[in-house]
């Protein structure tokens, strides 16, 4: 039987535009792996542009860990190698001809495989950065061994994607991809539902994982939630996760026998006309979904959710890690006296809006900051979306006098940048909360290393 | 609007970067965000924010002032005109104390303000709002007749010495209004002490002491009615003494989410219990005033309501802000029944507090660490 952790704090941010229960074929023609979802990562190219791939061709490698290699989703040619500034290396673009050949890294027994195969064959295929790791929330050292593998399979984000539909029909992959998984660690593999919205037999049918169930608002989702509740991590430990989509992908690689990148992505938010689900692979182009699917004006497109997503271009790529696509109007406008407006449709935690007397209401949310930045006044409110024993503010002030030993102590080894969200959506003094927290995070991450 | 919007946007790069204004960038952008919400969107993290602002904020806690600021305005009015035996109408009387306190506002605003811009431009900050409350909440504790000039004063130690030496809003470790306060009452006791000064232009003849005043010298029989205090018909502070138009103001802080409950629940928690101890003591008359009496009383509520609770000075965490409001409470009584030089102890005593505050943090978050390290321990033994 699963043990169900309520969640107090926390928020459930409500949106215009959630995507419709229906998967279509995106057809997209082209995909990218882009190096900058891969924090830490430094990547060196094994390809050049022109370059014919399979599925599971290797495209580039990271330098400071040559084992982890990043392979091609699709068959194709290397179409372009986008970079920025200072050449910093943005998209590895593959355009697809259509083909389904993919590059055979053999089926197996997974019953009959060591540990160390297993970890070889992720590495060789690409599917090994789908697996990340806490601290630092950067993809797992292949030497490391965890105390526990986490998986969260569901999403409480604004708008997320309904992930009991993503998976419906791949209970065999889904189970074959948890199997890998425990052979990965000698203590459990968590597999971490919605206490009332999970309802799909994959996840509760699934063998060999401890079930736990999680109730309440935003982040109960998130991977520091469930960590801190069941399994606390301390200075010095471990612990690895992934999602539900990816543990799919590592149990078609030991299935087939090949990098089988699909994906089932999610596509959402106020400015779309018909939002739905897409069926397409890793790093498809969302120029397909979104053309004559939106309103008017200027929008912002974003690859993952309105807390954590990126920020990416009408024809840029769906992130690595990602299963929506959410598109919201920007924010440029001035707003007379909006400071003064009573605020019938303005969104806010706060209760200084008359918004607050319809408590499900859903809004449309530009992405106006709504004032200027400041320094800490308020205090007291980020504690009631921070469903941590950790003080949220303090921790924040510790990283931005970047003392290490504080930092540490007031426990930054239990988080991600992730957790802060609602934190920084709520703060009256306009601060990017999040980057705050990954620089602390990058900061301990150099120290240690 | 529009024309505003207009005005503003040709006036702009003169105020920039470069432009002839530069030096009044912070106050162009004060005014240009007083009137309009920039168009500033996120860049980085969450790309929706929550619409409150610290504009929002402050305008909040503006309006909970305001029911307490007119019935100040009327009670300077009613008591001048008492003292002389002389009732006139509702509006004569306010009309009084209006215009006794509009000089002492505008000066308060004009010298906060301006010192706030000074230094905005000098950090190239933004101008902060947090002096948008405090140049209200000044006015309200000092007397209907203090000398501009020492207000000025006043006002400009607690920005300088009290805010910006610290870093600003944000930063500072005393409640500046507070401090404006306590400037006053150390630099000039003349004007802010005593029985003379709390009815505005008194006659000679009338006794002008505050109950507190009178407690202190032990006329007890001169007090008046817990109604008469509660409802605020005394002599005190210009915008101190009501304590239901306080704790209307204090409701909606509460209702707003604004104010925080914890401190003010435990400072008037420490205040009644420190009242009941000394009740069980009843060494003299003082200690044996019923202890309720204490919570309606001098700046007892106002300190609660709107002294003790700015966030910034306050303890910042949900533990230490307990802590931290039931001794404020609990000082601002001893202080008051035991120190025969000052009739009261609020102010003293949420001063004191604040000094303490991060103190009283610095254990609650240490037992944070102590919880975290003992886990640690556990998981390696």
């Amino acid at each position: 039987m699963s043990t169900t952790y309520k969640i107090k704090k926390g928020l459930n941010i409500k949106l215009l535009g959630e995507a419709e229960k229906t998967v279509v074929d995106l057809n997209a023609k082209r995909f990218a792996i882009n190096p900058p979802d891969f924090t830490g990562c430094f990547p060196k190219m094994l390809v050049k542009e022109g370059d014919d791939v399979k599925a599971g061709t290797p495209l580039f490698y990271d330098k400071y860990r040559e084992e982890i290699r990043f392979t091609s989703p699709v068959c194709g040619k290397v179409k372009e190698i986008v970079r920025g500034a200072k050449r910093k290396m943005l998209h590895v673009i593959i355009e697809t001809d259509g083909k389904d050949e993919a590059i055979d890294f053999g089926k197996v027994e997974i019953s009959s495989i060591d540990r160390q195969a297993i970890i070889d064959k992720m590495l060789a295929s690409g599917v090994w950065p789908m697996v990340r790791q806490r601290p630092y929330a950067v993809i797992a050292n292949p030497q490391d061994e965890p105390k526990a593998i986490f998986i969260s399979a569901f999403d409480t984000a604004p708008l997320a994607a309904d992930l009991d539909l993503i998976v419906h029909g791949q209970g065999k992959e889904f189970q074959a991809g948890l199997d890998v998984l425990t052979k990965l660690t000698s203590g459990k593999v968590h597999l971490n539902v919605d206490a009332k919205n999970t309802t799909s037999k994959v996840f509760l049918n699934s063998k060999n994982v401890q079930l736990n169930s999680f109730s309440g608002p935003h982040p109960a989702s998130n991977v520091s939630v469930h960590v801190s509740r069941v399994d606390p991590i301390n200075k010095g430990e471990v612990i690895w996760y992934t999602g539900p989509q990816e543990v799919i992908t590592i149990g078609k690689l030991f299935l087939e026998g090949k990098f089988n990148s699909e994906r089932i992505v999610a596509l959402a938010g106020s400015e779309i006309l018909h939002p739905k689900y897409y069926k397409t692979y890793i790093g498809a182009r969302i120029v397909n979904m979104i053309s004559g699917n939106e309103t008017g004006g200027r929008n912002r497109y974003i690859s993952g959710n309105v807390l954590t997503g990126e920020k990416i271009e009408k024809d840029g790529f769906v992130g690595f890690y990602d299963s929506m696509v959410t598109v919201i109007p920007e924010g440029d406008h001035y707003e007379f006296f909006g400071w003064l407006k009573p605020g019938m449709n303005k969104f806010s935690f706060s209760h200084t809006f008359l918004s607050r007397l319809f408590p499900n209401k859903k809004f449309k949310v530009d992405t106006n900051l709504h004032g200027g930045v400041r320094g800490y006044v308020m205090t007291g409110k980020m504690e009631k979306v921070f469903p941590f024993d950790i003080y949220p503010l303090q921790l924040v002030k510790a990283i931005l006098v970047e003392d290490i030993d504080l930092m540490e102590n007031l426990g930054i080894y239990e988080i991600d940048a992730e957790d802060f969200a609602l934190c920084e959506v709520i703060d009256t003094s306009k601060t990017n909360i999040q980057d705050i927290v990954r620089n602390g995070l990058e900061l301990i991450r150099k120290e240690m290393s | 609007m529009k024309a505003i919007r207009n005005l503003l946007d040709k006036q702009k790069p003169h105020f920039e970067k470069g432009g002839k204004l530069e030096k009044f960038h912070s106050m162009f952008d004060a005014m240009e965000t007083l009137f309009f919400v920039p168009n500033r969107v996120t860049t980085k993290g969450a790309h929706i924010r929550d619409a409150i602002d610290m504009k929002r904020t402050m305008i909040v806690v503006f309006i909970a002032l305001l029911p307490a600021l007119f019935f100040g305005m009327w009670n300077i009015g009613y008591q001048h005109f008492l003292s002389y035996g002389e009732h006139p109408d509702f509006w004569t009387m306010f009309w009084y104390g209006f215009l006794k306190m509009l000089p002492i506002i505008i000066v308060t605003y004009g010298v906060g303000l301006g010192l706030e811009i000074i230094f905005a431009q000098i950090r190239s900050h933004d101008v902060n709002e947090g002096f948008f409350v405090s140049g209200l909440l000044i006015p309200m504790i000092v007397p209907p007749d203090i000398p501009l000039w020492q207000l000025a004063i006043a006002v400009a130690f607690a920005v300088v010495f009290g805010k910006e030496v610290f870093g600003g809003t944000g930063m500072n470790i005393m409640n500046p209004a507070l401090l404006a306060r306590a400037f006053l009452f150390f630099a000039y006791p003349g004007n802010i002490s005593g029985d003379k000064v709390w009815i505005s232009d008194k006659a000679d003849a009338f006794s002008g002491a505050t109950p507190l005043g009178d407690a202190l010298t032990g006329h007890f029989d001169n007090l008046p009615s817990v109604y008469d205090m509660f409802m605020g018909f005394i002599p005190g502070s210009n915008g101190e003494t009501s304590t239901l138009m306080i704790l209307l103001g204090g409701l909606f802080l509460l209702m707003t989410g604004i104010g925080n409950w914890r401190v003010m629940f435990s400072f008037f928690a420490g205040g009644y219990i420190m009242g009941l101890l000394f009740n069980l003591w009843g060494y003299n008359e003082y200690m044996q005033l019923p202890a309720y009496y204490h919570l309606v009383m001098g700046g007892f509520a106002f300190g609660a309501v709107f002294m003790a609770t700015d966030p910034v000075t306050a303890a910042q965490t949900n533990k230490g802000m307990y802590i931290y409001g039931f001794l404020a409470g609990l000082m601002a009584i001893l202080i008051r029944v035991f120190n025969p030089a000052y009739p009261e102890g609020v102010m003293l005593a949420i001063l004191l507090m604040n000094v303490f505050a991060p103190l009283i943090d610095h254990y609650v978050i240490a037992g944070n660490i102590k919880r975290r390290q003992k886990r640690l321990k556990l998981a390696t033994n």
